[in-house]
């Protein structure tokens, strides 16, 4: 049961910091400028291709550092000239617009490398057992991962609460009007900050991408738990999306273990399930661990219903 | 210094400033009157840029209607939004530091003078901006405008919601200003303040100027008073 909990707990970090990787991003960009970016996920997918691409030309460790840059090159230029031209025309239009170019870079990925996984893997250097406890082994590649996704969320934190361009971001997220009439080109801390998410949207596919597996399936598998993290944490906080990412990953993590199922909980109470065969009987049979991929999705519907503000949103509507 | 003439600007399609012409020379205190409504905030923001004007705004000589209002703003103009707009997760002295255009800037007002003309602002700077008083709000958000170092700047309704004391703090601190050299836009209602400060005043009604003239001039037009400013 220890070994159980234990393990669980450095998964849900790891997958946690790597859903945050990604939330961090969407929330800042939707907190800022108020667009609910469809096409962040394609941002991690070509993380993990474009690391791909230089890993098999000239090594992992350079992909480590080119991936997220060119990503955030992406991630500017589509700003720049595409979702800056679409703001005047309002927040649909903008959502329309992420949402083409979610299926644009999908098919301009397969177009390139094809619908099949590509080949990319863990680099040999870090393919290793690091540590087996009570039965359990811990790679070397997840304790990197670890390592990665604590180094960006210190940075991350370091550059919003400590740098010049961090409060610039914190006073634009509630007052944009005046941060412009201070004297600062917002229009360009707009697309910092798209870039910046897009980097680190990539940053999570270089070092997930080779963990899972790089297909052009990857953007869609995992784009919707991000959207799921931004709106429990509270569109637009950035300390929301942190928790909300731990609580997604535990919630998913943990459940895989509980192999137990509302049956099993009324017997506690003395209460016998129906007869065996009904539907009633099979509903209530089902084991918690298969309802892993329903959980977040049920979690924010709840919360919409409850706490439409998220944890920690503030935002006013 | 500042010369609007023919300022128009609309939201959606009403026609909000139909034609605004004013003037501010140099070290002036120009005070805009009006009842609520009648389009005062929306001048200031459509000099700032902030509402897209049709017009010519010209600023020491050069034509900035239709500039970013970053751009504005690095011209020389300060705008004190009547919202106050802190930041409120930022602290008093975060919130100072965002006024300047570029870190370490010394202009007429720097930071230390702040704290020494109000010490209270001085002894709370790692207090968060949405835990200080409303007056104290009030002085930040003057403040922070000024340490940016404008030459000339629009102030929108200082003294709603405070106490009289305060009131009185920030007509002194408007009298301050235009001592050192900057020119100052009041939007106010309270007429007592208006009439003490300024050099010369503007009415408007119905999103145009009904009136302008020297403080003397005003206060022979009692006309003016009765079917522009009395509720």
């Amino acid at each position: 049961m220890l070994e159980f909990i234990l393990l669980s707990c450095i998964n849900t970090l790891i997958y946690g910091l790597l859903l945050f990787m990604l939330s961090s991003g969407l929330t800042l960009i939707f907190g800022l400028m108020n667009v609910l970016n469809f096409a962040h996920a394609s941002f991690y997918m070509l993380g993990a291709y474009f690391a791909y691409e230089v890993s098999t030309h000239i090594g992992f460790w350079p992909a480590l550092v080119f991936a997220p840059l060119g990503v955030g090159l992406v991630g500017i230029f589509i700003e720049r000239y595409g979702l800056r031209s679409v703001h005047k025309y309002g927040h649909v239009a903008e959502l329309l617009f992420t949402f083409g170019v979610f299926y644009v870079v999908n098919e301009l990925v397969i177009l390139i490398w094809g619908r099949n996984p590509v080949a990319y893997k863990i680099p040999e250097m870090l393919d290793f057992t690091l540590m087996s406890a009570m039965g359990t082994e811990f790679s070397a590649y997840r304790a990197f991962m670890l390592l990665i996704s604590v180094s960006m969320f210190a940075v991350l934190f370091f550059a919003i609460t400590r740098t010049r361009l961090g409060l610039i971001i914190q006073a634009a997220l509630t007052h944009p009007d005046m941060v412009g009439s201070l004297g600062h080109n917002v229009p360009l801390v707009f697309m910092y900050v798209f870039g910046g998410g897009a980097a680190l949207a990539g940053l999570a596919g270089v070092i997930g991408g080779n963990y899972l597996i790089t297909e052009p399936a990857m953007a869609l598998n995992l784009g919707p738990i991000v959207f799921v993290v931004v709106v429990v944490g509270g569109m637009g906080s950035l300390t929301g999306a942190f928790v909300a990412s731990l609580l997604i990953a535990a919630l998913q993590t943990f459940a895989v273990g509980f192999e137990v199922s509302l049956s099993d909980l009324l017997a506690l109470w003395g209460v016998s399930a129906p007869d065996a065969g009904g539907f009633f009987h099979d509903l209530l049979r089902i084991e918690i661990s298969h309802t892993r991929g329903m959980m977040p999705y049920l979690f924010m519907v709840l919360m919409l219903v409850f706490k439409p503000k998220g944890l920690m949103g503030t935002r006013e509507e | 210094m500042l010369e609007v003439r023919d300022l128009n600007a609309y939201y959606g399609r009403s026609h909000i400033l139909q034609g605004v012409h004013l003037r501010v020379d140099r070290g002036e205190i120009v005070s805009l009157l009006g009842r609520n409504g009648v389009g005062r905030s929306t001048t200031c923001k459509a000099i700032m840029g902030m509402v897209s004007p049709r017009g010519s705004v010209r600023f020491q000589e050069k034509e900035i209607a239709g500039l970013k209002p970053h751009a504005i703003a690095r011209r020389g103009v300060g705008y004190v939004p009547e919202d106050r707009a802190i930041f409120p997760r930022l602290t008093v002295l975060q919130n100072l530091e965002l006024g300047l255009k570029k870190k370490g800037q010394k202009g007429r007002w720097t930071i230390e003078d702040v704290f020494q003309l109000f010490p209270r602002l001085g002894e709370r700077t790692h207090v968060l901006g949405g835990f200080i008083s409303g007056g104290e709000q009030q002085m930040l958000t003057m403040c922070r405008t000024l340490v940016g170092d404008p030459d000339f700047i629009m102030i929108d309704e200082p003294t709603e919601g405070l106490a009289p004391k305060m009131v009185e703090q920030v007509s002194m601190l408007i009298q301050e200003i235009a001592r050192s050299g900057i020119s100052v836009l009041l939007v106010e209602q309270k007429l007592t303040i208006a009439l003490r400060i300024s050099h010369r005043l503007y009415v408007m009604g119905r999103g145009e100027i009904v009136f302008e003239g020297t403080r003397d001039e005003f206060e022979a037009d009692t006309s003016v008073r009765r079917e522009w400013l009395e509720v």
